[in-house]
C-alpha cells in the first residue's frame, strides 16, 4: 500500500471542470471553516485555488499571514543549494540538465566539495540542500557515500535533491547525516508525464510517486513536495499534491513536510509550459496551501524575483535560498556557465537577510535536527 | 509575604518562564524579557550555535544573567534527549534541563513514555529535569518519583493559544503534586495565565503569546501582570461557585454568632 493506490482512485477522475465552476459563495464558506481550528478539507483547498477565488487574496493573504506567525514566530529560515554534479541519465523537456544537451558535464570531487562547503559556511549557510542531476554511475550511491562525511562537519541541517532512492538507500544516508529530501513529482498526470520524460529512470513515474512513501519509512525528518507549475495544470496538480500531503502526514506523522513552488516561465527555446502561472496565481495557491496545512513549511527560491519574493516571506513562505549557485564549484569559481537555471534574484544571502529583518524578522540559519544533534565545541 | 517559588534548590521571585523563540529580532526578545520579569528562560538547543559565538540568541540571555533552561526541543525518543541533555549541559554549563520529546512532527505532542524514560535516566544523572508532559494526573506523578524538579504539563497544543483546554485534569495535577506544577504550551492571552495561578498552578511558560504579539513587550508586561494577579487571587482564597445567587448579607455573619 503506498500512496500509488490513492492516486489510482482518484486521478480517475478529472477536478478541473469542478474546480472552475465554484463560485464567491463556495470560496467564503472555505475561508470560513479554514479560519476556525476544525478539520481542513481537500474540497476547501479547492475552492482557494479555483478561479473564484482571485478576488480574494487579500483575505487569503492575511489570513496565511496571521498562520504563518502563529506557527513559525517571526522568523524566516535560510537554507543554500550545493550543485554537486550536472551529469544526468534522463531526458526531460524542460531542463538544462537534460542527457541530450550538449553541454559541458562537472562532478565535484571530494576536495572540491570541501572547498564549496569552506565558502558556503564563510556565507553564514548551516542548512545545505545537495542538488544533482540523475546519474546513479556518476553521482549515485557510492558517491553520497564518499560526500556526505566531507560536507557534514560544515552543516547543521543537510537536505538533498537527487534521483529517487530505495527505502534502504535513504536508511544508510539518514546513517550518514541526511535530513531532509526534496523529491518533485513534476507532474500528477500520467500521460503528460511520459510526454516530458522521455529516457532514464525518470520515466518511471510509479517509482517517483511512490518516493514519499521510501522516506517515511527510512524515517528522514523533512520530506519535500511540489509539482512543476506550469508543466500541467496547475490546478489539477497542485490539488494531487495537497492530496499527497495529506496521505503521508497520516502514515509517517513524525517526519516533516515542505513545499516547494518551481515555476516555469515562457521562454526563448523550444519548450513552452502548457498553463504558465502568474505572480497573484502563484501567491493564491501559496495562501491555499497555508490555510490548508498551518504546520507545511513553504520554500521560495531564487527562481523569482526580488519583489515577488520580499512580498512572499510576508505572507506564507518561511524558508528561502539567497546567494545561489546553480552550477556545480559555483561558490568558489563563481563561475555560471554550467548553471542549470538562470536565477531571478541575484542579491547575496546577507542583503536578503536585511531585507528580512527590515520586514520585522529574524533569520534562522542553524536549526539542528536530533537525528545529528551538532557537535559541541565546548571543551569536554 | 514571602511567596518565592522553590524548583530543585533555587527560588524565584517570578511565577512566568519565557520562551526565547519566534521574536522579530534578539532586542526585541530581550526587552520582552525584560518586561515580562521573567527569571528563566528556555532555550531550544537546536537553534543555539554551538560551533561560534552564539550573538542571535545565547549571548543576549547570558547577558541578562536569567536561569537558561535549554530545551531538547526536537528529540524523538528518549536516547536523543539523553543526548541532547548532555550536550546541553556541556555546551551551556547548566544541568537544568526542559524535557521536551515530541515525535509528533504536526501537533509536537509530548510522548509519554519516551518522557519518563528520559526522565529516569537523566534524573539519575543529576540533571534538574522539568518535563514538557500531557496533562496526565499519573504520568505527572510518575515524573515526580523519577526525580523531576517540577511537571509541566500542556494547557493546550504548543502555540495554539487555546487555552486551558485541559482544565479539569491539570486540576487533579496541582492537587497531587509534590513538586511545582507550570502549566505549559496553550496559553495564549493573559488571563489564560491568570487562570491558572489562580487555580493553583505555581507557574506558566509563555512563548507564543508574546513573542508573536504586535507588540511583544506590552504583552510581556501584561503576562507578569497576571500572573502575578492570579497568584495573589490564589493566595487569597477564592469564593465557590454557585449556580445560583447568593446575597452577601451582613446578617448572615450576625445569625452564625446566635446560639
Amino acid at each position: 500500500m503506498s500512496f500509488y493506490q490513492e492516486w489510482e482512485r482518484a486521478a480517475q477522475l478529472d477536478p478541473l471542470p469542478g474546480i472552475l465552476a465554484l463560485g464567491p459563495d463556495d470560496v467564503e464558506r472555505a475561508l470560513s471553516r479554514l479560519a476556525g481550528s476544525g478539520r481542513r478539507e481537500l474540497a476547501d483547498f479547492a475552492a482557494l485555488i479555483s478561479p473564484a477565488a482571485e478576488d480574494y487574496l487579500l483575505p487569503m493573504s492575511e489570513l496565511s499571514q496571521k498562520l504563518t506567525r502563529q506557527r513559525f514566530g517571526n522568523t524566516i529560515s535560510m537554507y543554500l543549494p550545493l550543485y554537486l554534479a550536472n551529469h544526468c541519465a534522463n531526458d526531460c523537456s524542460y531542463c538544462g540538465f537534460s542527457a541530450k544537451n550538449k553541454i559541458k558535464r562537472k562532478v565535484l570531487s571530494a576536495n572540491e566539495v570541501d572547498l564549496e562547503c569552506r565558502h558556503i559556511a564563510a556565507m553564514g549557510f548551516k542548512s545545505l540542500l545537495l542538488v544533482t542531476g540523475e546519474h546513479e554511475r556518476m553521482s549515485g550511491m557510492a558517491y553520497f557515500r564518499e560526500v556526505l562525511p566531507v560536507i557534514k562537519p560544515y552543516v547543521s541541517y543537510l537536505m538533498m535533491e537527487v534521483q529517487p532512492l530505495s527505502a534502504d538507500d535513504y536508511r544508510e544516508l539518514v546513517g550518514l547525516g541526511l535530513d531532509g529530501v526534496m523529491v518533485y513529482q513534476e507532474t500528477y498526470d500520467r500521460t503528460l508525464y511520459e510526454r516530458h520524460h522521455l529516457h532514464g529512470r525518470k520515466k518511471d513515474f510509479r517509482w517517483r510517486l511512490e518516493t514519499p512513501d521510501r522516506l517515511g519509512e527510512a524515517g528522514v525528518d523533512k520530506i519535500g513536495l511540489g509539482a512543476l507549475l506550469g508543466l500541467g495544470d496547475w490546478r489539477t496538480d497542485s490539488l494531487m499534491v495537497a492530496r499527497h500531503l495529506r496521505y503521508l502526514r497520516s502514515r509517517y506523522w513524525k517526519s516533516r513536510y515542505s513545499l516547494s513552488f518551481p515555476r516555469l516561465r515562457p521562454c526563448a527555446g523550444d519548450f513552452q509550459p502548457q498553463s504558465p502561472v502568474t505572480d497573484r496565481q502563484l501567491l493564491q495557491l501559496i495562501c491555499a496551501y497555508r490555510l490548508f496545512d498551518p504546520e507545511v513549511e513553504l520554500s521560495i527560491s531564487t527562481r523569482e524575483g526580488p519583489a515577488f519574493r520580499d512580498f512572499l516571506m510576508k505572507v506564507g513562505i518561511t524558508t528561502m535560498s539567497a546567494g545561489s549557485s546553480t552550477q556545480p564549484g559555483g561558490y568558489a569559481s563563481g563561475g555560471r556557465e554550467l548553471e542549470q537555471f538562470a536565477i531571478s534574484d541575484e542579491r547575496s544571502a546577507e542583503q536578503v537577510a536585511a531585507v528580512i529583518r527590515r520586514q520585522g524578522m529574524e533569520v534562522v540559519w542553524q536549526d539542528a535536527s536530533a537525528q545529528h544533534w551538532p557537535q559541541s565545541s565546548a571543551p569536554g | 509575604m514571602d511567596d518565592t517559588l522553590k524548583i530543585a534548590d533555587r527560588e524565584f521571585s517570578s511565577r512566568l518562564l519565557c520562551g526565547s523563540g519566534k521574536f522579530a529580532s534578539a532586542g526585541v526578545m530581550e526587552a520582552a524579557l525584560a518586561a515580562s520579569g521573567s527569571e528563566i528562560v528556555t532555550l531550544a538547543l537546536r537553534r543555539v550555535r554551538l560551533d561560534e559565538p552564539d550573538t542571535q540568541l545565547l549571548d543576549p540571555l547570558r547577558a541578562m544573567g536569567v536561569q537558561l533552561l535549554p530545551n531538547t526541543s526536537g528529540a524523538r525518543n528518549a536516547r536523543e534527549a539523553i543526548y541532547a541533555a548532555e550536550l546541553a549541559r556541556e555546551a551551556l554549563g547548566t544541568p537544568w534541563l526542559k524535557l521536551e520529546i515530541h515525535p509528533d512532527a504536526r501537533y509536537l505532542m509530548p510522548d509519554p513514555i519516551e518522557t519518563c524514560a528520559a526522565a529516569e535516566v537523566l534524573c539519575k544523572a543529576g540533571f534538574i529535569v522539568l518535563p514538557y508532559c500531557g496533562a496526565d494526573p499519573v504520568l505527572c506523578k510518575r515524573l515526580e518519583e523519577a526525580g523531576c524538579a517540577a511537571v509541566m504539563p500542556l494547557g493546550a497544543a504548543i502555540g495554539s493559544n487555546q487555552g486551558l483546554t485541559t482544565r479539569a485534569m491539570l486540576e487533579i495535577i496541582i492537587e497531587q503534586a509534590r513538586v511545582p506544577v507550570i502549566v505549559d504550551a496553550g496559553i495564549g492571552a493573559p488571563s489564560h495565565a491568570a487562570a491558572a495561578l489562580e487555580m493553583g498552578a505555581d507557574a506558566v511558560l509563555v512563548n507564543t503569546a508574546i513573542a508573536v504579539a504586535a507588540e511583544p513587550v506590552a504583552m510581556a508586561r501584561a503576562f507578569e501582570l497576571a500572573v502575578r494577579a492570579g497568584r495573589m487571587a490564589h493566595r487569597s482564597g477564592l469564593g465557590a461557585v454557585d449556580t445560583r445567587a447568593r446575597a452577601s448579607s451582613p446578617l448572615a455573619a450576625f445569625l452564625e454568632t446566635l446560639a
